[in-house]
């Protein structure tokens, strides 16, 4: 049992941290947002000179070959720099393909930093079951057709290539019959409708109409693409939660921060029982998350995919309830300051929010953890 | 990072477990599983074959009779007692007043109370909390003055837990009226039975005789009694709070009543189908079960970085008040999950002076007893409310 960092890891901490302090500061963030990209060209040089778009990627493919607990730390520094560069989608993109075997030279060009990728699963109707596909993928000569509209696909437009999943047979909501592609963004029908998030980040509605795909853009096996899209997803939301750790480290930070300095009634406001009692709250919610993130950071790559599925959602719920309370508890700490724009809390603030919203929010991962078979269990497990 | 337990730490399990299959007596273990009341006899018998196995006091030094087990082994020692369904090692004595004497007795009183206090040879009660002395501990008014070769006591403690069985009080007394509150109090041990000493049951809740006043009426007890110096005593008693918070998350314990919860909930009918299946239950529980996940690892945080000699600093309180919330969370459940069979109230079956209770629903007729027995949890060892308050001040800096 040793929840410590290893010397590298710790380093890899630091250097990130480092970065951010000084090159991704609040207002850097801020004119990166009001760009046209609403990304930085200059932010993900700096991001692959640090090595993080090769920590992920195998060494066969010039990556570092990081495992979940590398990509914890990294995830939690850029939470607490609210850095919104296309990064989670790149990673899970690259997630895919690793997995899924070939599409070596992609990988090669995103541990360089020369490609960006994005996610396009989610659609109008499936809400947060990634199953529920009505995009459609049909063989046609050397190749496939893809039919369909993706929506809210994070940093959809600032990539070079897209994971699409379709079905190739089955029923709407079958978890058999899925295949998944990958696409290059600039094929012929496929229309990038671009816009903001509220937490300042870029997504978009993607609408693929008669888009032919090689053969060889297929990731894996044909119709039998859900145990890696499920894997993956649990791959993003386990990132997410460790994200949201480095996001509520620094909003807590922050609002004690606040009170301390704010004075009211000729005292700062943090002498106040009802304020301090919260912000106790708040600290033992974030310990219990982060004890959750780093589980599910631990069990990412357990061979018993139950196992990993009950601790994923377990974390996503946990950390779910966290960033709710925390997030809603820090703005009202700040007072009439917390509902500006002003200040960094209101945009950790929407960035937690955001992360409840993506790949499957608490009620959510509460139902996926009860309909685990571990679930009705009555007996101890060892 | 590695949340894995070692191989030592695996072989160490099943050794404990072991020793704990072959040991355990059935007829405690069914007290305990059944959520019924344990006597006097129940607790000493299990202490002396602790004592007897050399397991009592885990955290001990070697020298005074300790396992020499690093924390995470006593992490898992604790759980596999959960598991098992022990009788709990009161506190009193092995957590709470042999820290004080070790750390601050003089080397007669380490000699006289050490092994008799391993051994269950005397039982000890705390005399600390007052009718005018609860959270504010220091305020308490019990005051001993010096006459020759002795103090003369006089005052009211409350809350004594088990006290009616005591042989021996640990007891804050005041030694210097004059002094500011914390300045003037000193540490005594008590032998209860001296003439002067009255004790008066409290009946709780569920109706259970678990806690007393004590009264003492001019009561004699030696100078040789004080541990360390007079006026001191602020300073042990502290020292006490930080060891009795230990191990007060109660892991392995809450693991198994979530166990029992689903045996309930899964026997229980709603709608023609199991409770368990009710999506409105199952998400309490579900939640109720991920808490418990966050919870042991944060426990599992805190102890692996715990030296082998000191318990944990402040973040204690977070163990404290998240466990009791926990336990709390799991008496109502199983309270909700039975219903209106949880209303029949058979305390001579909870006695164990019948083998069923009176309704016949063995699994149900406690739990409402149990829940609110519980009550108690997030009051006792600093309520949450002082422990947050602990957090706000040693962690948070306000």
């Amino acid at each position: 049992m040793d929840f410590s960092l290893t010397q590298e890891q710790q380093q890899l901490s630091d250097t990130v941290r480092r970065w951010v302090d000084k090159d991704y500061t609040f207002e850097q963030r801020k004119a990166i947002v009001q760009s046209d990209q609403g990304i930085s060209a200059a932010a993900w040089s700096a991001m692959a000179e640090l090595g993080l778009t090769a920590l992920p990627i195998p060494e066969a493919q010039g990556g570092f070959n990081g495992g979940a607990i590398d990509m914890l730390v990294v995830m939690q520094e850029l939470g607490r720099g609210l850095v919104i560069e296309p990064y989670l989608a790149t990673v899970l993109g690259a997630e895919f393909l690793k997995r899924a075997g070939g599409h070596d030279d992609v990988l090669q060009q995103v541990a360089a930093g020369e490609r960006k990728l994005a996610c396009a699963l989610g659609e109008k109707q499936s809400r947060h079951d990634q199953f529920d596909l009505k995009a459609s993928a049909r063989a046609q000569g050397d190749g496939f057709v893809l039919n369909g509209v993706k929506t809210v696909v994070l940093h959809g437009a600032q990539t070079d290539a897209l994971i699409v999943s379709a079905r190739s047979s089955g029923a709407q909501r079958d978890t058999d019959g899925i295949s998944l592609f990958v696409v290059p963004a600039d094929a012929p029908g496929v229309t990038r409708t671009d816009y903001r998030t509220i937490d300042c980040q870029r997504a978009a509605d993607i609408t693929l109409h008669d888009v032919w795909v090689p053969a060889c853009a297929l990731l894996g096996k044909p119709e039998t693409g859900w145990d890696l899209l499920d894997a993956v997803a649990d791959y993003g939301a386990a990132l997410l939660c460790a994200e949201a750790i480095g996001a509520l480290d620094a909003i807590n930070a922050a609002t004690l921060e606040y009170v301390k300095t704010r004075q009211q009634f000729g005292v700062p406001i943090g002498k106040f029982q009802a304020l301090q009692h919260r912000m106790a709250e708040m600290f033992m919610q974030l310990e219990l998350a982060r004890s959750m993130a780093m589980l599910a950071a631990a069990k990412l790559d357990c061979a018993d995919a139950q196992e990993r599925r009950r601790t994923v959602s377990a974390a996503k719920a946990r950390v779910g309830q966290a960033l709710k309370f925390i997030g809603q508890q820090a703005i009202q700490l700040h007072g009439g300051m917390g509902v500006t724009n002003e200040l960094p809390a209101a945009h950790y603030f929407k960035r937690l929010t955001m992360i409840e919203l993506t790949l499957g929010d608490t009620d959510h991962h509460l139902a996926r953890f009860i309909a685990q078979p571990g679930f009705k269990a009555v007996t101890a497990a060892d | 990072m590695d949340l894995n337990y070692t191989a030592q730490d695996v072989a160490f399990r099943q050794q404990v477990r072991a020793y704990l299959e072959e040991n355990l007596p059935q007829d405690l273990q069914l007290k305990v599983r059944n959520h019924k009341r344990l006597s006097k006899d129940d607790y000493v018998r299990w202490h002396k074959m602790l004592a007897r196995q050399g397991w009592v006091a885990p955290a001990w030094p070697v020298e005074y009779g300790g396992t020499g087990w690093n924390p995470v082994q006593r992490h898992i020692w604790e759980e596999e007692c959960g598991r098992a369904g022990t009788p709990p090692i009161l506190p009193f004595g092995v957590n709470m007043v042999a820290p004080v004497i070790m750390a601050f007795g003089n080397e007669a009183q380490k000699r006289h109370y050490l092994p008799r206090i391993l051994n269950c040879d005397d039982w000890w009660c705390q005399g600390y909390s007052e009718p005018g002395a609860g959270s504010d501990l220091a305020s308490l008014k019990t005051r001993a003055e010096r006459m020759g070769d002795h103090y003369i006591v006089n005052g009211q403690k409350t809350w004594t837990t088990l006290g009616q069985y005591a042989d021996m009080m640990f007891c804050l007394v005041r030694t210097d009226a004059g002094a500011r509150k914390q300045e003037g109090i000193s540490f005594l041990l008590i032998d209860m039975n001296t003439p002067g000493i009255t004790v008066r049951p409290i009946i709780m809740l569920d109706e259970e005789h678990e806690v007393n006043e004590v009264f003492l009426d001019n009561v004699k007890v030696p100078l040789e009694n004080l541990i360390g110096q007079e006026n001191k005593g602020w300073t042990y008693a502290k020292y006490l709070l930080g060891h009795e918070r230990t191990g007060i998350a109660a892991v392995g314990r809450s693991k198994h009543e979530l166990l029992f919860l689903k045996q309930i909930a899964l026997q229980q009918q709603k709608n023609g189908k199991p409770l368990l299946d009710d999506p409105v239950f199952a998400s309490k529980v579900a939640t109720l079960e991920i808490e418990l996940m966050a919870l042991e690892v944060t426990v599992l945080r805190v102890v692996s970085q715990e030296g082998s000699e000191r318990g944990p600093g402040p973040e204690a309180s977070l163990l404290k008040v998240k466990g009791t919330e926990i336990q709390q969370m799991l008496t109502e459940l199983m309270l909700e999950a039975v219903g209106p069979y949880g209303m029949p109230f058979d305390p001579a079956y909870l006695e164990g002076q019948h083998a069923h209770s009176v309704a016949q629903d063995d699994d149900a007729a406690p739990l409402a007893s149990y829940y609110f027995n519980f009550r108690k949890t997030s009051i006792y060892g600093g309520s949450n409310e002082i422990q947050k308050s602990i957090i706000t001040q040693m962690i948070l800096g306000l």
